[in-house]
């Protein structure tokens, strides 16, 4: 009997294979996108983990702050267990050069250490002949530097070297930190003594830290994903059990009990769970390893943060993927297997009925989506933190969402109200009784819709913004960085008479507000006061932070700290110094605050005098850079023109969001996938509603084009209510997840340009979806239309 | 003649080859008359019918519909023919379930441009539809659907109306009752009406009988 009832069954998807291959496709890419997206966080943290876990700096608290070898010789004298460690970035590469002292380096069980016990390759390198690095890291380290080797389970990114080589390199005179391990006393205790600050060792590194809003993003857009295709899911397996009512009543009159059934059906559910599974994880691999070099680069050029560019598998990844599908699997065929419990068994078979009881619940959904609005506006109001701004926007989406069929079955109505002619009447009328069978895939499309929308106009604001700030910022034409003090001198006498300003640009490590950051020393000029990204400022803020009277800092520091003007910041080298302004720093993760250049100099003697800004006209800045290059024997990197700055910059900026871009168009083909399926769906079960209007007298030809006609309607329709819900995640996005998220806040920069253009595309989309079931309508052998009439559908 | 059917021949494939549903049928039906079409399940009623109403094409042979041989126009052509000549009924009424009782009483005669809001509201009227006409197709009962089909088709004004099986789906005492109304209606319209029916006492009550058997006028 069992294997009857289930050939039987099975005979439903023989017969309807176009709605199996929907079914499987829309559940393998919910849970491909969605595992995509968890691999790739995945591997993100992974390496996080190796990175924190590099020289045992996960378990050992650390020593920071302004270290050199004489405070480590120190220490070694006074019994304390400690090792010095150099860490930086290697200028222009994206590496991190970590100077280690093989010495005194304590012991990691189950660390990575270069292997030393061969006396060649120890000498070779304490001569800093020989560096260590991960196989995918080698190729990338530049040839200033010696041979690599390769030293495998080294975070990626990371050049390992000797402490003495490394502080060459670098042209580094300190240490970054000691590593403490033990001693006559606490590491507070030698902390006081050196004037440094503890770290403790913690579960998640810093990195982890810096990037869980990047990460947060990419799995509320997996999450996204997933959602859109349990939407198709849930339609046909919907569906497909309506179309099989006559089926369940016919095996029940003969005897198979509702139970059995019932299992047959979940049976039957797991299976495609199986299959789709499978495929949905091996599209996540597709997926992931195809987005995994752009988030490596996004999350290098945004946090500084080394992710390997390959992926590494886990039987965890798999059996998540699994779980995902059929946790999808059992919410979108929940709805149908209660159905089934409680089927009477004489009820009749309709699937019209059924899409009318949808409309019934259509009521319902609108004030649902008005109370997920409300309440949406209530966290974002009352809300604080990231968690808020996501809750923020998912009951913004949800809400917007259920309310669609309500505003699409207003607008219609009108329209029908509104109709002249019979076939405009008709049109409309049936495009309204439509939109029960397509909400979903409705519903999918206006979710990808405003997602595209709010996260095109974040990133059009974010870029705005960006590029005029870098104008402010980046306001000297030339870019010079010397080799030593010496040459800075030489190189700003030669330039003092031939340009406009030499502008030092000093900086210097320090804790702010009890986090690590920077200090920036300024020259009283009228480039600063005439371009510096002023936020909020007192009155002559230049000639009171020249006067040495206060402080800049910058928006992340005052949003994070609370630091406006009118407060104060302790600088341990100055001592409190009143807030004289805030200004704008995107793109930076960490606090920043800028002194007068006498205030500077004074309270950070010790900090190199490199780097400066030249002002001259910009025609003439190519010129001197040669003439620099030249004459100072300055390499490409020393010698920037402000064009290749910006360029750089705005290349870091296009890198970051590119991912972003990949995840919005992904999402926009599975709700392009949703809304093909379910019109050729239901173009097969819409052929009792046409066959009348063509056998009164409209052609094939013509009913195909109203199908046409009414699928770009509907993707209009959907298009326009998408739009001020995309507006509003863009502002949860810019004033709420960002400033969580990176610490600034960004002006909403409307880009109707984009916005008609997304409409466009919706339309092709739409057309495009419907262009299949109309043209199975318009070469459809009229002997098929007039079965119409002669049967019971 | 309004209507001429000459040798007309019509087969449907199979897997085992054509399979020939008209054989050959020959008829003439004039304006005003009404005929009856009978015979058994698979004798081609149906067929012919729908060939009649320009659903379908022929294999060979003619449908001449006022002067007009429907079987050479094209796809427009023959959608013209039936939304200008031709009046349809169906057994399964055939309602457009997105428009009110109203907007399909009228829509046949708006799409031929000859639509008459008086005429409609008469008609409603004597349909004893004149209550129900803001409901839709689905809130009503099957007799008072097929009385919306039949409202549809007189209100177009059609010179020729072809009804398949129109009471097949109602019980007994509510078909007679559409039948008398229908066939009332169609006398006043003055239309040639060609009917479908399994039944000899519905056919009985036409001016003529055509019966098919195998496909071929018996």
């Amino acid at each position: 009997m069992t294997r009857a009832a289930l050939q039987a069954l099975w005979s439903h998807w023989r017969r309807h294979p176009l709605q199996l291959l929907t079914l499987v496709v829309g559940l393998a890419l919910a849970t491909g996108l969605w595992t995509g997206v968890q691999a790739i966080n995945a591997q993100a943290r992974l390496s996080y983990d190796q990175a924190a876990a590099t020289l045992g700096q996960d378990r050992l608290p650390r020593l920071e702050g302004d270290l050199t070898l004489a405070d480590f010789a120190a220490a070694r004298r006074g019994g304390w267990i400690v090792s010095p460690v150099l860490e930086d970035r290697l200028p222009g590469t994206g590496l991190t050069l970590y100077g280690i002292d093989p010495f005194t380096l304590p012991p990691t069980p189950g660390g990575v250490m270069p292997d030393l016990s061969d006396p060649g390759v120890l000498r070779a390198f304490l001569a800093g002949e020989l560096v260590f690095a991960a196989a995918a890291t080698l190729p990338r380290v530049p040839d200033t530097l010696p041979e690599g080797r390769v030293l495998e389970g080294l975070a990626p990114g990371l050049v390992m070297a000797d402490l003495t080589a490394a502080r060459r390199w670098l042209g580094a005179e300190g240490i970054t930190r000691l590593l403490f391990d033990g001693g006559p006393g606490t590491p507070e205790a030698l902390a006081e003594t050196l004037g440094a600050r503890v770290e403790r060792p913690e579960s998640d590194g810093d990195l982890a830290r810096l990037t869980d809003s990047f990460h947060l993003n990419l799995t509320a857009f997996g999450l996204l994903a997933f959602v859109v295709g349990l939407f198709i899911v849930h339609a046909t397996i919907g569906l497909a059990f309506e179309q099989r009512r006559t089926l369940f009543r016919t095996l029940r009159a003969l005897g198979l009990p509702q139970r059995r059934l019932g299992w047959l059906l979940a049976g039957e559910l797991l299976a495609f769970t199986l299959v789709s599974g499978t495929l949905g994880v091996v599209l996540g691999y597709a997926v992931a390893a195809a987005l995994l070099p752009g988030v490596a680069a996004t999350l290098s050029g945004l946090y500084g943060a080394g992710v390997a560019g390959s992926l590494t598998l886990s039987p965890l990844w798999w059996l998540s993927g699994f779980a995902m599908a059929g946790l999808g699997m059992a919410v979108a065929g929940a709805a149908s297997l209660r159905r089934l419990a409680t089927l009477p068994i004489l009820a009749p078979a309709m699937p019209r009925a059924w899409a009318r009881a949808q409309r019934r619940t259509v009521a319902r959904q609108g004030w649902a989506g008005l109370g997920l609005l409300a309440v949406s506006a209530f966290i974002a109001a009352l809300g604080d933190g990231l968690i808020a701004g996501f809750a923020t926007l998912g009951a913004l989406l949800l809400g917007a969402a259920l309310l669609l069929p309500p505003v699409l079955l207003a607008v219609l109505d009108a329209g029908t109200a509104l109709a002249k002619g019979a076939v405009a009447q008709w049109l409309w009328a049936d495009t309204r009784q439509q939109v029960p069978g397509l909400s979903l895939a409705l519903m999918a499309l206006l979710l990808a819709l405003a997602a595209n929308i709010g996260v095109g106009t974040m990133v059009g604001s974010f870029r705005a913004t960006f590029e005029g700030w870098l104008d402010q910022r980046l306001a000297s034409e030339l870019y010079v960085t010397a080799r030593s003090e010496a040459q800075a001198d030489e190189i700003a006498a030669f330039l003092a008479p031939r340009t406009e300003a030499v502008l030092p640009i000093v900086s210097a490590e320090a804790d702010l507000a009890g986090a690590p950051g920077e200090v920036y020393g300024v020259a009283d000029h009228s480039t600063y006061r005439e371009n510096w990204p002023l936020l909020d400022a007192l009155p002559q803020v230049w000639d009171r932070l020249a006067a040495g009277e206060g402080v800049l800092v910058n928006e992340q520091l005052a949003r994070r700290e609370d630091l406006w003007p009118g407060t104060r910041l302790t600088l341990a080298a100055t001592g409190p110094l009143p807030v004289l302004g805030v200004y704008s720093d995107y793109g930076n993760t960490r606090g920043q605050a800028i002194l007068g250049l006498a205030t500077f100099e004074a309270a950070y003697p010790e900090a190199r005098r490199l780097r400066f800004g030249v002002r001259i006209a910009p025609g003439e800045a190519d010129a001197l850079a040669d003439i620099l290059a030249d004459r100072f024997d300055l390499s490409a990197e020393q010698v920037v023109p402000q064009a290749t700055i910006k360029q750089f910059s705005l290349d870091v900026f296009e890198r970051t969001f590119a991912v972003t871009a990949a995840l919005n168009v992904l999402t926009l083909g599975v709700a392009g996938f949703a809304l093909w399926a379910s019109l050729t769906t239901l173009g097969t079960m819409r052929l009792p509603q046409v066959a009348p209007v063509w056998a009164l007298g409209l052609t094939r030809a013509e009913l195909a084009l109203a199908d046409l006609g009414r699928a770009v309607l509907l993707g209009l329709l959907t298009a326009l209510v998408a739009v001020p819900v995309g507006i509003a995640l863009a502002w949860v996005l810019l004033a709420v997840v960002n400033v969580q998220a990176f610490g600034w806040r960004l002006p909403l920069l409307p880009d109707p340009g984009g916005w008609v253009a997304l409409g466009g595309w919706t339309l092709i989309a739409s057309a495009l979806a419907a262009a299949l079931p109309a043209l199975r309508l318009w070469r459809m052998p009229p002997a098929e239309m007039v079965k119409v009439f002669a049967h019971e559908r | 003649m309004l209507l001429t059917v000459e040798n007309l021949q019509k087969s449907f494939p199979s897997a085992d080859g054509p399979v020939p549903v008209l054989r050959g049928v020959s008829f003439s039906l004039a304006a005003g008359r009404t005929l009856a079409l009978t015979g058994e399940s698979g004798s081609g009623k149906s067929t012919l019918l729908h060939l009649c109403a320009g659903l379908d094409a022929p294999d060979a042979g003619r449908i001449v519909i006022e002067g007009r041989d429907i079987a050479a126009q094209s796809d427009a052509g023959r959608a013209a023919m039936r939304r200008d000549t031709v009046g349809l009924v169906f057994q399964q009424f055939n309602l457009i379930p997105s428009l009110s009782v109203a907007d399909n009483l009228s829509f046949h005669a708006r799409l031929a441009g000859r639509d008459d809001p008086d005429r409609d509201a008469a008609l409603a009227e004597r349909l004893g539809l004149a209550a129900h006409l803001a409901k839709f197709p689905e809130q009503l009962s099957g007799g008072q659907q097929q009385r919306v089909a039949i409202g549809r088709v007189l209100a177009a004004r059609p010179h020729l109306i072809l009804a398949d099986e129109p009471t097949g789906n109602l019980d007994e005492a509510t078909g007679a009752a559409v039948l008398d109304l229908m066939l009332e209606l169609v006398a006043e319209s003055g239309a040639a009406f060609l009917m479908v029916t399994h039944s000899e006492r519905l056919a009985a009550r036409l001016d003529a009988r055509l019966h098919l058997r195998a496909g071929q006028v018996e």
